[in-house]
């Protein structure tokens, strides 16, 4: 960790109420590649957590953790207080390849969370319709996959996991697979999402201007193994104008310092 | 929504703009090319299909008029002699007789082909277990076998039914076998987030997800099934088919024993292209939209 990184940045304060916390955690591959080491992160209830850092740091090995898709190999991860062994209702995932049956409808697909819970055809699809809505992707209910753009099936993704109305979504990389423009729309979206859902998210990116952009905090991960190299609180004001974040002098101040400090990871 | 669903015109606004997109190169105004109507009913795919039967129809014809051998009937001949068969329902027996062993083979094959080679991708223990028999099965010299099984199981219908079997399960064991274990490990993992248990994730995600490339198998199995059932009647015992085609030729009535290869052929076809559109009729959605 470089000096320059901890002068800017101050000790994140602690966390009071936490949706998630992991403790502890280690993740050794079949192979004897050791993906995570020693992981105590804590994810405060309602806010946005980030998990940054280059390819190989096991951002997603520690998203698919907590969502309780991979084992891991020591440590525990709490939700709500309770351990997690396996998926639960109260989390849900949004992937990096959109993961949308292409053999169903935006609608099928969208309703596909409501669907495994057991709940009523007709039921599923009125709350399918007014998350579809929500997303901007009204009048499309009837689409297959195929027939839209790769912005348009992200939203169909970001659609399934909100409506099973989960408290924490678990977003991993949910923008990578987009064009730029698309993706700029995203990340506007996803702010005026976080002010309205109330919900905890926990986002993997490897982009430090998404990071920066849309976290109330950062957690920047080391590479090989993974490790937590440092917890950063951007002290951004997120009302108002969107693209005001984007000139904000702390944000690009946080992007520079965030780079420094990753950059000694790389080669 | 019934106008949204068919037709690419309807399509989403956010595709349009690329085409209104104002940098072109210079100079050259970018045009779509409406073709004429005559151009684009040469192009349709039904003209290209029927031109491209009265090409093989037409070759067939002139080398028969060559003729490239005495054995070796014209098209029209073959046609007067299907025509023939068909009308004193010589063909009609034959067929009957013929589909017993076939139909129940490709029965056979198909349930218990896609159920091994899905319990076989959805369990390393099945797939080490059955694997290497359907591998073996594979590049089995099929007619250096026949005496085998014609010594076990006689020379009824038990013996072709099984020749059918060796024929068409492999492909369609093996093709389902790799659909399963090829299913994309995101949707899996979509469907374990959102709470499927093990039973829903193998019914609504992993079966459909390898539906197409169990369909392909099963249209590659019952081709060959078609071919063993056929070999079978050649091999073993001279019935049905098999039996016309071997009289036919044993009395150098060319025109006729080609007229039997010829419908079978034409029956295999049929009824593949009947197995692609149940496929997409009952488990493709999303290929009848676009269509």
């Amino acid at each position: 960790m470089t000096a320059l990184a901890h002068q800017f940045f101050a000790d994140p304060s602690p966390v009071t109420d936490c949706a998630v916390s992991v403790l502890d955690v280690g993740k050794i591959y079949a192979e004897a590649v050791t993906a995570l080491e020693h992981i105590n992160v804590d994810f405060p209830r309602g806010q946005l957590t980030s998990l940054l850092g280059p390819s190989g740091c096991g951002k997603t090995t520690l998203l698919k953790i907590i969502a309780g898709l991979l084992p891991a190999s020591s440590g525990e991860v709490f939700v709500n207080d309770r351990p997690v062994a396996g998926p639960g209702p109260e989390r849900a995932f949004v992937f990096q390849d959109f993961a949308l049956m292409p053999w169903a409808n935006v609608l099928r697909n969208v309703a596909f969370g409501l669907e495994m819970r057991g709940i009523a055809k007709s039921e599923r699809e009125q709350i399918a319709r007014g998350y579809i809505d929500q997303v901007g992707l009204a009048g499309f209910e009837a689409r297959y996959p195929h027939e839209l753009s790769g912005g348009m099936r992200q939203r169909v993704g970001l659609a399934r996991a909100l409506a099973v109305n989960a408290e924490v979504l678990l977003m991993d990389e949910p923008f990578s697979a987009v064009d730029e423009q698309t993706r700029r729309k995203f990340q506007e979206d996803l702010l005026s999402l976080i002010a309205r859902e109330k919900k905890t998210f926990i986002f993997v990116t490897h982009s430090i201007e998404e990071a920066v952009y849309v976290s109330d905090r950062i957690v920047l991960l080391s590479p090989r193994p993974g490790r937590i190299a440092q917890i950063i609180e951007p002290a951004i004001e997120r009302g108002g104008d969107p693209d005001a974040i984007r000139r904000h002098p702390v944000y690009l101040d946080t992007v520079d310092a965030i780079w420094q400090s990753l950059k000694t990871y790389l080669e | 929504m019934a106008e949204h669903r068919f037709g690419v015109e309807a399509g989403p606004r956010g595709f349009r703009f690329s085409r209104a997109f104002p940098f072109q190169a210079p100079g050259k105004a970018l045009r779509e090319k409406r073709p004429s109507a005559a151009a684009s009913f040469a192009t349709h795919h039904l003209t290209l299909s029927f031109l491209s039967a009265v090409a093989l129809c037409g070759a067939w014809e002139w080398a028969g008029l060559v003729p490239i051998s005495p054995a070796f009937p014209t098209f029209s001949e073959t046609m007067a002699a299907l025509w023939s068969i068909s009308a004193d329902g010589s063909l009609a027996g034959a067929f009957a007789v013929t589909l017993q062993p076939l139909a129940l083979g490709l029965v056979i094959s198909m349930v218990l082909g896609v159920g091994l080679g899905v319990a076989m991708g959805l369990s390393p223990k099945t797939e080490w277990l059955a694997s290497p028999i359907f591998i073996v099965a594979q590049s089995a010299p099929l007619a250096a076998l026949i005496p085998l099984i014609v010594f076990a199981y006689g020379i009824g219908l038990t013996s072709k039914t099984i020749v059918v079997c060796i024929m068409a399960m492999p492909v369609i064991v093996l093709n389902s076998f790799a659909a399963v274990r090829h299913t994309p490990k995101s949707l899996i993992e979509m469907g374990e987030s959102f709470l499927a248990t093990r039973s829903k994730v193998i019914t609504r995600i992993i079966l459909p997800a390898a539906s197409p490339v169990i369909f392909a198998g099963l249209r590659l199995g019952c081709a060959s099934g078609f071919i063993g059932a056929v070999l079978g009647e050649l091999l073993i015992t001279p019935t049905g088919v098999g039996d016309l085609i071997t009289y036919s030729r044993s009395i150098a009535d060319y025109p006729t024993m080609y007229a039997a290869i010829l419908s079978i052929m034409a029956f295999c076809v049929l009824f593949i292209e009947v197995l692609g559109r149940i496929e997409v009729t009952i488990f493709r959605p999303e290929k009848r939209a676009s269509s």
